[in-house]
């Protein structure tokens, strides 16, 4: 059987690459970390991979401001392989820092070519580093990542989580173009302040899409719930409470196991236990 | 050459982050003539690129797009508004700046490289203020004189630190002919530290070898000899007057703590008091490693940058043990004086407690969640003996193969630096660290101060892995306290090395030889590697943009040369320099001291107490601190530090799964009590070693595989009433070490935490003991947590209360001390941690939560508030001693080796049978109505409390 693979890339400051990988071969991808100046190096590199992964961390200090010098770099050294990449129908996932890196280098929400425009993640609110969970309503059905109609319930941890857009008419944008892959929501699907928004995002957005909807940033980080007992009180609930960070990342492999590789459609997924909830899909 | 000057400020009608925090630590300071505070970024880059591309340059890189504007130049005070104060804060020449060292890569990444980057923060201060005023500021807010410059209202541009080449000019300090007192002045004039009789060692040594020593041979016998690196105290001989009777040490750390380890013999102990941390089994294939150090002085100078060395440095000890493991969890423990002090009560020299906790915390989170280490379990204390002195306490565990816990240095092998570069940073920090402070020390000891970059130290880590998987390098050590000079000191002890100085990559020019050597600049590793493997090393690390780079040999007759240019600056016998320090014997005294209970009236209802307690310092949440730090990368959380339904509720250890596909786990836990060793260090030191163990013991820590590490930080210890409470503190270690059958695997020690003022009283810190524990988990799923389940359930009290209220958060809050310390049962208390261990691994238990400070009370409102769930308590259930018969000592009494569990109604047989012939019994049950009720022995309610509001007083505290 074909694999589906997994490049997660990894650059000075760069620290969940690790659980980063492991969530993805639980979810039934082979996964490799790579570090970024093996990519400047051997542009090709990315050609053997269908998912790239920019993890979390703080690459290169997160000095100027977060993601901005690992964006600078793959602007000036990676536009045209990760272009390529995309348009080849490939998958991209930014968590937090990397979700940082996609908009600071003008991938997310996409336009033009790579450039930062109207979108930018700053600061949060709240002027400090928080590490607690929230929960994710979906905002879009075209981004392959997630199923629209599932919650999710995942931790962020950082200290410049806040979107921010240029003005009111960028925000119309990202609405009506649906950019918005997830916002921040309480355990009954409402938005609210602090602490449910935990960085005062404009409108509360927690993810961003491109147009394709098989680029995905978001600040919370998925990884970080791939088994039970991660949950923040697990010890209170039963056995069988959903595990939803592993989520993301079986879809990603759903999805490139149906529509990348070659024998996609008589592929058996069932084989991967994490992913019980979203292989028994349709 | 042109200089650039980039100015960024944010766009106007955005939040200005940091211009808000200093605007409000304005008002703190009690200014409120200040209508706003505008921040800017300034960035200083000299370059030979046109303004097109300078444009380019802070319009792309340094200049987010959306949320700033930039400014090209030196801009001025905003229009229109007249009261506009202008402050830049520089970083002095030397000092490291990591943001200058991205940018300059980012620039060259977009295709010109510049000569040089500085940068600088700029602030606007709107409003009427007097100059008086903008110092106070400037100094308390937005500068540290230790490591900034401030320029206020100044148009020029501060001087590019273009530093003068070295040339060489090797000092003689000549030390044959002089007197005592001659001994005495040199060793103070070049701030040895030596004292006496260790001047007249070396003296005796240099007059065999028939000539005078070099500056470079004194500095680094007094780097090996100090304090921090030698602990010539704990291993000192020690006469001790213990009421009345006499006892005598040849090593007091031998006979005492490292006694209990040796005579406990557990085949599970791989590597004890011999590497830079202490290694246990952790699995077939692996070990977990664990040291903790403290980092008081420098906190006390630079809050920030102190804490932040702190936890890089102690990160650096499990990478630096065996052969490299990796960093896998971070503990801190904080002690600081009471954040609500006004600014005259802080004595001059100091900084307020409220900033150093702020600088502290922050440091500690940056630093951490840089490296991508979840930082799991901690604690603060606050008391104002640590006003000058605070106590800053930084763990670091790691994981690593099991054959790799030695280290094979041999004959031949090259000594390879890596990591950061060396600069004059830190130079004279281990003598010290080993010093009293005084008013004075902020200005003479300002370089003594490191500066850290986290990102050097992750891409070193990151380089390690892959080298030490590889096989690349035969030994591994970090470079710390005495810089070079300590780490090639220990790593060559039995073989002798030749040193290159000049071979040493600097940050910038102008070093001497003996700086080189001691300089304790950040991120540094030093490691052993066979010639033949030198080039593929350095390929990895290249590779990943980290230098690594041969600087010496190991020889073989067991001499320390030090070359510079090929001249020799210093030559000495590896023996004389790890072995030729003088013991001592020291004398120390121990007497009870007479003290007495306080007489408080008895009454009917202690809400208000316990509220009290719930918002007193001590007890209170510390979530306003959890947060900040990222507790869950690594994907390794098992038992958060907040738990709960709330997710809110205080932990009490911290459980991690180290190997994400085992179900084995890791439990971490510390205990502390510096307030009953105003009665009795003794009891003091078991009441921490219980409550470390009943912490891992609560989430499901195995009662076997305890492993204990010992953190001493006491006054100066030449007193000897001081070094005698040292004393009574070390034997405790042994008797608790013995009894649980936990050995200690590593230990450090601070002395000397004493502060002159400038009236010269003195301040000392109290003795303070930090125990750090750790045990393993054998399955993650069976872990409880402290919050309650159920309503119906059962509420169980497992350990015998005794009128033990000395010490006690009830006394401190009635300003009382009092006299019954509580005193460990040294054979019922590793009865019941066994017991209840095994009924929550056969999963009979729903919660556990300890008694420690505030007692019965304040563990049941903390478990109660932490389930959303209340509690109908009768202290008649409760098991006590016949002497505690007052109803306030049932409810806050601190006696040790007490647990409150809760278990289902159908587990109770079996948890009772667990449990016979144990002191237990039935307190209570968990309701639904949320609300702590206590009724006591004569049936009347004596508490009554919403559980909301309990909950409140206990947040309230640091909701900052």
């Amino acid at each position: 059987m074909q694999e589906v693979r997994a490049i997660v890339l990894r650059a000075a400051g760069i620290n969940t690459d690790l659980e980063t990988e492991y969530a993805l071969e639980l979810a039934g991808a082979q996964a490799d970390r790579i570090h970024i100046n093996r990519l400047i190096e051997d542009k090709g590199l990315l050609e053997q991979y269908h998912i790239l992964i920019f993890p979390g961390g703080f690459s290169y200090g997160d000095d100027v401001a977060a993601g901005k010098i690992m964006a600078n770099q793959v602007i000036h050294h990676l536009s045209d392989p990760v272009r390529k990449f995309i348009n080849d129908g490939k998958l991209v996932l930014g968590i937090c820092n990397g979700f940082q890196v996609l908009v600071k280098a003008g991938i997310l929400p996409g336009g033009n070519g790579f450039k930062q425009e109207d979108v930018t993640i700053t600061c949060n609110d709240s002027g400090k580093y928080e590490d607690r969970w929230v929960y994710l309503a979906p905002q879009t059905g075209k981004c392959v990542f997630f199923d629209p109609g599932q919650r999710l319930y995942v931790p962020v941890a950082h200290g410049e989580g806040k979107i921010v857009t240029k003005d009111d008419e960028a925000l119309q944008r990202l609405r009506s173009e649906g950019h918005i892959a997830f916002k921040y929501v309480d355990a009954e699907g409402n938005e609210g302040p602090f602490p449910i928004n935990p960085n005062g995002s404009v409108d509360s957005i927690a993810g961003l899409t491109d147009a394709t909807g098989r680029v995905l940033g978001l600040m919370p980080h998925p990884e970080r719930f791939v088994r039970r007992t991660q949950h923040p009180h697990w010890s209170r609930l039963g056995e069988d409470l959903p595990v939803d960070g592993i989520k993301i990342f079986c879809h990603a492999v759903r999805y490139v196991r149906e529509n990348l590789l070659e024998s996609c459609v008589a592929q058996p997924t069932a084989d991967v236990a994490a992913c019980g909830e979203v292989q028994a899909g349709p | 050459m042109r200089q650039w000057r980039v100015e960024v400020f944010n766009r106007p009608g955005l939040v200005d982050v940091q211009g808000g925090r200093v605007l409000s630590d304005i008002r703190e300071l009690g200014i409120t003539s200040i209508e706003a505070v505008q921040s800017a970024r300034v960035f200083l880059i000299e370059a030979d690129f046109d303004p097109a591309f300078a444009e380019r340059v802070a319009h792309e890189l340094l200049a987010d797009p959306v949320c700033e504007q930039y400014y090209l130049g030196r801009s001025g005070p905003p229009a229109g508004l007249a009261k506009a104060t202008l402050i830049e804060v520089h970083l002095k020449s030397g000092v490291t700046d990591p943001v200058a060292e991205s940018v300059m890569a980012a620039i060259a990444d977009m295709g010109v490289r510049p000569d040089g980057v500085r940068t600088a923060r700029k602030y606007i201060l709107l409003g009427e203020i007097k100059p008086s005023q903008i110092d106070t500021i400037a100094r308390k807010i937005l500068a540290n004189d230790v490591i900034e410059d401030v320029v206020i209202g100044d148009e020029t541009e501060p001087p590019s630190p273009h530093l003068n080449a070295y040339e060489l000019n090797i000092a003689h300090w000549p030390i044959r002919d002089l007197d005592d007192a001659g001994l005495e002045t040199l060793s103070q004039d070049k701030d040895l530290f030596l004292n006496v009789v260790e001047m007249r060692t070396i003296q005796d040594y240099f007059r065999r070898l028939g000539r005078e020593p070099t500056d470079i041979e004194l500095e680094t016998l007094a780097q090996t000899w100090s304090e921090h690196c030698g602990h010539k105290t704990l291993r000192s001989a020690v006469d001790m007057t213990a009421n009345g009777t006499q006892i005598h040490f040849d090593n007091l750390l031998k006979e005492t703590i490292f006694k209990a380890t040796q005579q406990l013999n557990k085949d599970w102990c791989l590597s004890v008091f011999a590497d830079n941390a202490g290694v246990v089994e952790f699995d077939e294939q692996s070990a977990v490693c664990f040291k903790v150090e403290t980092h008081n002085h420098p906190s006390a100078l630079d809050p920030y940058g102190g804490s932040a060395t702190g936890i890089g440095g102690v990160i650096r000890d499990p990478m630096g043990t065996g052969l490299g493991a990796r960093p896998i969890a971070n503990t801190d423990i904080f002690c600081f004086g009471t954040p609500d002090k006004s600014l005259d009560e802080v004595p001059k020299g100091v900084l307020h407690p409220r900033r150093i906790m702020k600088g502290v915390v922050a440091g500690v989170r940056d630093y951490g969640n840089r490296m991508g280490i979840p930082t799991v379990n901690g604690a603060i204390y606050f008391d104002d003996r640590y006003l000058a002195n605070p106590l800053v306490y930084c763990g670091n565990i790691g994981l690593m193969d099991r054959t790799k816990v030695r280290k094979n240095t041999q004959t031949g092998h090259l000594i390879v630096v890596v990591g950061g570069r060396t600069g004059r940073d830190g130079i004279h920090g281990a003598t010290f660290s080993s010093a009293q402070m005084t008013h004075e020390y902020e200005t003479i000891f300002s370089h003594a101060v490191q500066i850290g970059n986290a990102i050097t130290e992750k891409k070193v880590l990151d380089v390690l892995v892959q080298a030490n998987d590889a096989g690349l390098y035969e030994a591994i050590t970090d470079c710390g306290a005495g810089g070079l000079s300590s780490a090639v000191g220990e790593m060559a002890k039995d073989l002798g090395a030749d040193v290159d100085l000049e071979k040493v990559p600097l940050k910038y020019a102008g070093l001497g030889y003996t700086e080189i050597w001691i300089s304790e600049a950040q991120e540094r590793m030093v490691i052993a590697v066979k010639p033949e493997n030198l080039e593929a090393i350095q390929r990895i690390f290249a590779g990943e943009n980290v230098e690594a780079t041969a600087i010496g040999r190991f020889a073989s007759d067991k001499k320390l040369r030090l070359r510079y240019n090929g001249q020799q600056v210093g030559e000495m016998d590896m023996d004389f320099l790890h072995d030729g320090v003088p013991r001592y014997s020291r004398q120390a005294v121990w007497k009870q001291p007479k003290l007495s209970e306080p007489t408080l009236p008895e009454k009917d209802n202690y809400n208000d107490d316990l509220l009290r307690i719930l918002s007193s310092c001590n007890v209170a949440s510390k979530e306003w601190v959890i947060r900040q730090y990222d507790h869950e990368v690594q994907g390794g959380s098992v038992v958060k530090p907040l738990v709960g339904v709330a997710n809110d509720g205080p932990s009490d250890a911290a459980v991690v799964q180290p190997k994400l596909n085992s179900p084995r786990g890791l439990a971490i836990s510390c205990g502390m009590n510096p307030l009953y060793g105003d009665i009795d260090p003794y009891w003091m030191a078991l009441a921490g070693i219980d409550e470390a163990i009943r912490n891992l013991i609560c989430v499901g820590g195995r009662v076997d595989r305890i492993a204990l590490l010992d953190n001493f930080c006491w006054a100066n210890c030449d007193r000897p009433d001081i070094l005698g409470t040292l004393v009574r503190a070390a034997q405790a270690c042994y008797d608790g070490a013995i009894a649980f059958q936990a050995p200690f695997i590593s230990g450090k020690d601070s002395l000397h935490n004493e502060f002159v003022c400038e009236d010269g009283t003195v301040i000392r810190i109290p003795p303070t003991l930090l125990i750090s524990a750790m045990s393993l988990v054998d399955d993650i799923d069976k872990c409880v947590t402290m919050d309650l389940k159920k309503p119906g359930n059962l509420l169980f009290v497992v350990g015998r209360t005794n009128n033990e209220m000395g010490g006690s958060h009830y006394y401190k809050i009635h300003d009382a001390l009092g006299a019954n310390v509580p005193r460990l049962d040294l054979d019922l208390a590793p009865r019941i941690a066994g017991r209840l261990s095994a009924a929550i691994a056969e999963g009979l238990v729903a919660s556990c939560h300890d008694c420690s400070e505030g007692g019965l009370a304040v563990a049941l409102a903390e478990m109660a508030f932490a389930g959303g769930l209340g509690v109908a308590a009768d202290l008649r259930g409760l098991p006590k001693s016949r002497d505690c018969s007052r109803t306030d000592a049932q409810l806050f009494s601190e006696s040790n080796s007490r647990y409150v569990v809760e278990v289902a109604p159908h587990n109770y047989d079996a948890f009772a049978k667990r449990m016979l012939n144990l002191p237990f019994g039935q307190l209570g049950t968990v309701v639904a109505e949320p609300k702590l009720r206590i009724k006591a022995q004569d049936g009347k309610s004596i508490i009554d409390a919403d559980i909301g509001i309990l909950k409140q007083a206990w947040q309230r505290t640091f909701d900052w």
